[in-house]
């Protein structure tokens, strides 16, 4: 008598089961939702969000060539991440430019090269344009699905294997550059890290949108927690459940993959920054004040 | 009362910098500083702001653009031996916000010891811990890094350089905005540091009374105006050089 009841209340969680390309793409998100996580608290810790912004723009351009060419998109987005990092470091070091200036002159210049060959590419191949923005992950294939394994292995070993040197290197790089760790191995091997990061999104939550899932789930973790491989395990979980539940409200309510995603993300982080132990906005001990807090709050934001 | 810096058995060597040059693109840091640095002596490196303290101990590691000069550490350029070096930044260069507990912080100084892909040993952690426990900040071992006091957050990184048993020990303005019970604790540390033989090479600009502390005094202003024992170089004329003018300074014990 019980199963009934039960199995009508999985049905909306199982029925999308039965479709292959649905398999495909929670299998894509759960991956996607944990290497971004991983990847995005070291962005976080380093004031670096920007940066992860900057290179999923800047991958536009690879794949466009490489589709061109015919060869792998996730290889040619790869390459171009990784040459807009190394132009914005040079940038840098040979002008007077401050960082946060050199990623955006580069990545706007990277953005427009690629949404201008895909725009050419377009007008002799059926390609869609929004699929590379917004991501596309309905439409993954076998390949997809083992080319982003194969990434989000590679990620989390790296990190698996190197994690002491990069939390030395990203609290203190002063302090790890005299210590003799190679620091500048060590920052372009997490900029490798956040460019794979990136291209293995794309399918997922495109270009546009992959900051989001770099960015939140481990912010939302960092107001939770205080050691860094605590938010990254909280940060991935909250990763993939967003990405996943994403994917389902994309199935449910027949709306793009990538923006359902993020708002489901930007849910748990709204939740975290309210209701936190620590930093939580309505379980701060305040005052006895007869305001409500949330009055409060929007008080304070005004500015008069 | 235990010390922590006893693993190393080489015999100590001199740090030797000559005409040493360092230049930020048009800008002139450092103009031909030589001096020695001697182990077993508590050093200061003191000179007004923008004097290059900084950047001198900086380039000495070879983490500054040196366009002339050599820094030798026994026979071969100290650049080439960060394994030996504990080097410690101003506090604010790190973001004190960061998810880590003091105990993370501590082990950091065990990164390089440990090497790749290994686990910290269990000499490592009582190596961390009683590195803690000479700062006064074992209690604090699971505390977030956020908050801490800054003469806290200066003694666990004290006990970071404790950790890392090295043979230099190179801390930049330590006692800047730290308490007394702080200023205590390092300068007991520091001088147990010199009585073990090691070299303890300080950057500081306050020439009050904390400066009787130290054994030798480098004073510099772009290059070297004086270096030697305290009671040579701190004289009246040496300061009017290095400052440009007359300065307050703590001489009661001169001689």
């Amino acid at each position: 008598m019980l199963a009934l009841p039960l199995a009508g209340l999985f049905t909306p969680l199982l029925e999308p089961l039965q479709y292959g390309f649905m398999q495909r793409s929670l299998i894509i998100a759960v991956l996607v939702g944990l290497v971004c996580s991983l990847v995005g608290c070291y962005l976080m810790v380093r004031r670096l969000a920007l940066l992860g912004d900057a290179i999923s723009h800047s991958v536009l351009p690879g794949l466009a060539i490489a589709f061109w060419l015919g060869g792998n998109i996730f290889v040619g987005a790869f390459i171009a991440g990784i040459i807009s990092t190394l132009l914005i470091a040079w940038i840098q070091v040979r002008s007077p430019i401050k960082e946060d200036a050199a990623m955006g002159i580069v990545f706007s210049a990277f953005f427009a090269f690629g949404i201008t060959l895909i725009t050419v590419i377009q007008k002799h191949n059926k390609i869609d344009l929004n699929h590379f923005l917004f991501g596309n992950i309905l439409g993954v294939t076998i390949a997809d699905v083992r080319d982003t394994a194969i990434i989000a292995a590679i990620v989390v070993g790296v990190i698996f294997l190197i994690y002491k040197e990069l939390l030395f290197f990203t609290f203190d790089p002063l302090g790890a550059e005299a210590a003799g760790l190679p620091v500048h191995l060590l920052n372009f091997g997490l900029m490798a890290l956040i460019a794979l990061t990136v291209v293995a999104s794309l399918k997922a939550v495109g270009v546009v949108l992959v900051l989001a899932l770099l960015i939140t789930p481990g912010a939302t973790a960092y107001l939770l927690v205080t050691r860094l491989h605590q938010m990254m395990a909280l940060g991935a979980g909250f990763g993939i459940a967003a990405s996943v539940s994403g994917m389902y409200l994309s199935y449910w309510f027949n709306v793009p993959s990538g923006p359902a995603i993020v708002l489901v993300a930007f849910t748990g982080f709204m939740l975290a920054i309210l209701f936190s132990p620590r930093y939580g906005v309505l379980t701060q001990p305040r005052s006895r004040s007869p305001i409500s807090p949330i009055w409060q709050e929007l008080k304070n934001l005004l500015p008069f | 009362m235990h010390t922590v810096a006893t693993l190393s058995h080489h015999p100590a060597a001199l740090i030797r910098v000559n005409h040493l040059g360092v230049q930020y693109r048009e800008v002139n840091a450092l103009e031909d500083v030589t001096v020695t640095i001697q182990p077993g002596r508590l050093t200061g490196l003191i000179g007004p702001n923008g004097a290059g303290k900084s950047t001198l101990v900086k380039a000495m590691l070879g983490m500054a653009p040196v366009v002339q000069g050599m820094v030798l550490y026994g026979d071969r350029p100290l650049a080439e031996q960060r394994h030996r070096v504990a080097y410690v930044p101003q506090r604010t260069q790190v973001d004190w916000t960061y998810p880590a507990t003091v105990w993370d912080v501590v082990m950091m100084g065990r990164v390089r010891p440990t090497g790749w892909f290994q686990p910290f040993s269990v000499t490592s952690r009582q190596l961390a811990a009683a590195a803690l426990e000479r700062v006064g900040m074992m209690t604090y071992r699971d505390r977030p890094i956020g908050q801490l006091s800054g003469g806290q957050q200066q003694r666990v990184f004290l006990a970071r350089s404790l950790a890392q048993a090295a043979e230099i020990f190179c801390f930049d303005e330590p006692f800047v905005g730290v308490d007394q019970k702080t200023e205590a604790v390092l300068f007991e540390v520091f001088q147990e540091l010199a009585a073990a033989g090691k070299t303890v090479l300080v950057v500081n600009h306050d020439l009050g009374e904390s400066i009787t502390h130290f054994d030798d005094l480098i004073l510099l202003n772009r290059t070297l105006v004086a270096s030697g024992p305290r009671q040579q170089v701190l004289n009246a004329m040496n300061l009017e050089r290095a400052y440009g003018g007359q300065v307050q300074f703590f001489a009661a014990e001169a001689a």
